[in-house]
């Protein structure tokens, strides 16, 4: 588990457009300059949210990601809910879930 | 001169980025107390708008964390985020820089402070401006304190960081008005966005409004986890502001609105000059 890493690849790619074209057109080598596990290489590779949630990553610098990605929000939260569902609870960090993977809290 | 005015507000990003997702019956009575705590605001005649805010990785990260952290050029930029997601244009937000220099100075006699000669202002700032400066014609000094990555900055500091706010307004020329930034009880950005611990907030508040000190610091990180969420640490932001007034607070509008995942919350306090 190497949650600072993951989580400063977010921060760098939430703040810095160069890194955004990186991600788009060198993906592999962008995530070379990280110390990540291969998991948590695996789940940014695939733009897996699920996953990166429950590897404990902050969702003030998951949720801009996600828009980067494309996600709409129902879709952010329902990615989220599907990756609790599938890989077990919140491993690390403050951004533990607290309701059940079924219920839509706000309404979406 | 001295403080003029102060407020609390709520930042969170879908209060504009997913306004057309809520209820127009709960939004609108909302954005309008937002435009009544403009017209207040402008009423006081401030020079400038100090805003303590909760930052969330836009600027500050694990790598160099600031427990305080306060704006020092005369230019900023905002919002960070994708302008489509938060419903915020990018502009430029106009600051102070020799202003800063001299509330820096200070604080820094009494509370050790980082200070920043380049910051891009996320929702924390945004948001609220948004709503009351909205040409951004109204030169601010942004103020950080750590509600993010812990650990994070003590209560009692957030407290003896407004009364430093205080002491440097009474020295400089100019009117200075003051806002709090943040959420009450969230659990912003999670599956659990939207849940909103009403009561909870509603004692917060209450101990806001009185100005009890002691109530106010009486959290610990673990109960207002439990109780309030991540988003509750934001509340330093609103102890702070109490601090720098010494007043009684006035709640305007509270209402809890899932979908923008908090309470939405304005209130004033006055200034006690004593």
């Amino acid at each position: 588990m190497s949650l600072y890493q993951l989580q400063k690849f977010l921060y760098d790619i939430n703040r810095d457009e160069s890194v955004q074209r990186k991600y788009r057109t060198d993906l592999e080598g962008l995530l070379d300059q990280y110390e990540l596990t291969g998991e948590e290489r695996g789940a940014l590779a695939a733009g897996d949210i699920g996953l990166i949630y429950v590897l404990g990553a902050n969702g003030q610098l998951l949720m801009h990601y996600a828009a980067f990605l494309g996600m709409s929000w129902p879709a952010y939260i329902q990615a989220m809910r599907e990756g609790v569902a599938k890989h077990g609870p919140v491993r690390a960090g403050v951004y533990a879930m607290t309701t059940h993977v079924s219920e839509k809290v706000a309404g979406v | 001169m001295s403080l003029v005015f102060a407020a609390i507000c709520s930042h969170a990003p879908g209060i504009t980025g997913r306004a057309n997702m809520a209820d127009p019956a709960v939004r609108e009575p909302f954005y309008a107390a937002y435009r009544r705590l403009r017209e207040q605001l402008l009423a006081a005649r401030p020079d400038a708008l100090l805003v303590v805010a909760a930052e969330h990785f836009a600027n500050f990260f694990m790598n160099n964390m600031p427990s305080f952290a306060i704006g020092m050029a005369d230019r900023y930029s905002g919002p960070i985020e994708d302008p489509a997601w938060i419903g915020i244009q990018r502009t430029s937000v106009p600051g102070d820089a020799a202003l800063s220099r001299q509330l820096i100075r200070e604080i820094m006699q009494t509370v050790d402070v980082a200070f920043a000669e380049e910051w891009r202002f996320d929702h924390g700032i945004m948001v609220p401006l948004s709503f009351l400066t909205p040409a951004y014609d109204l030169p601010i000094v942004p103020i950080n304190i750590n509600c993010q990555g812990p650990p994070l900055t003590p209560l009692h500091r957030a407290w003896a960081l407004g009364e430093a706010l205080r002491r440097a307004a009474d020295v400089v020329p100019q009117r200075l008005a003051v806002i709090g930034t943040g959420g009450i009880s969230h659990w912003p950005a999670t599956p659990d966005s939207g849940k909103i611990n009403e009561a909870w907030d509603r004692q917060l508040l209450d101990r806001w409004v009185r100005n009890d000190k002691a109530a106010l610091l009486s959290y610990s990180d673990v109960d207002t986890y439990r109780d309030a969420g991540q988003g509750g640490f934001e509340i330093r932001t609103f102890i702070s502001v109490a601090a720098a007034a010494r007043g009684r607070g006035h709640l305007q509008h509270y209402v809890p609105i899932p979908i923008f995942a908090v309470g939405c919350t304005i209130a004033t306090m006055d200034i006690d000059a004593s």
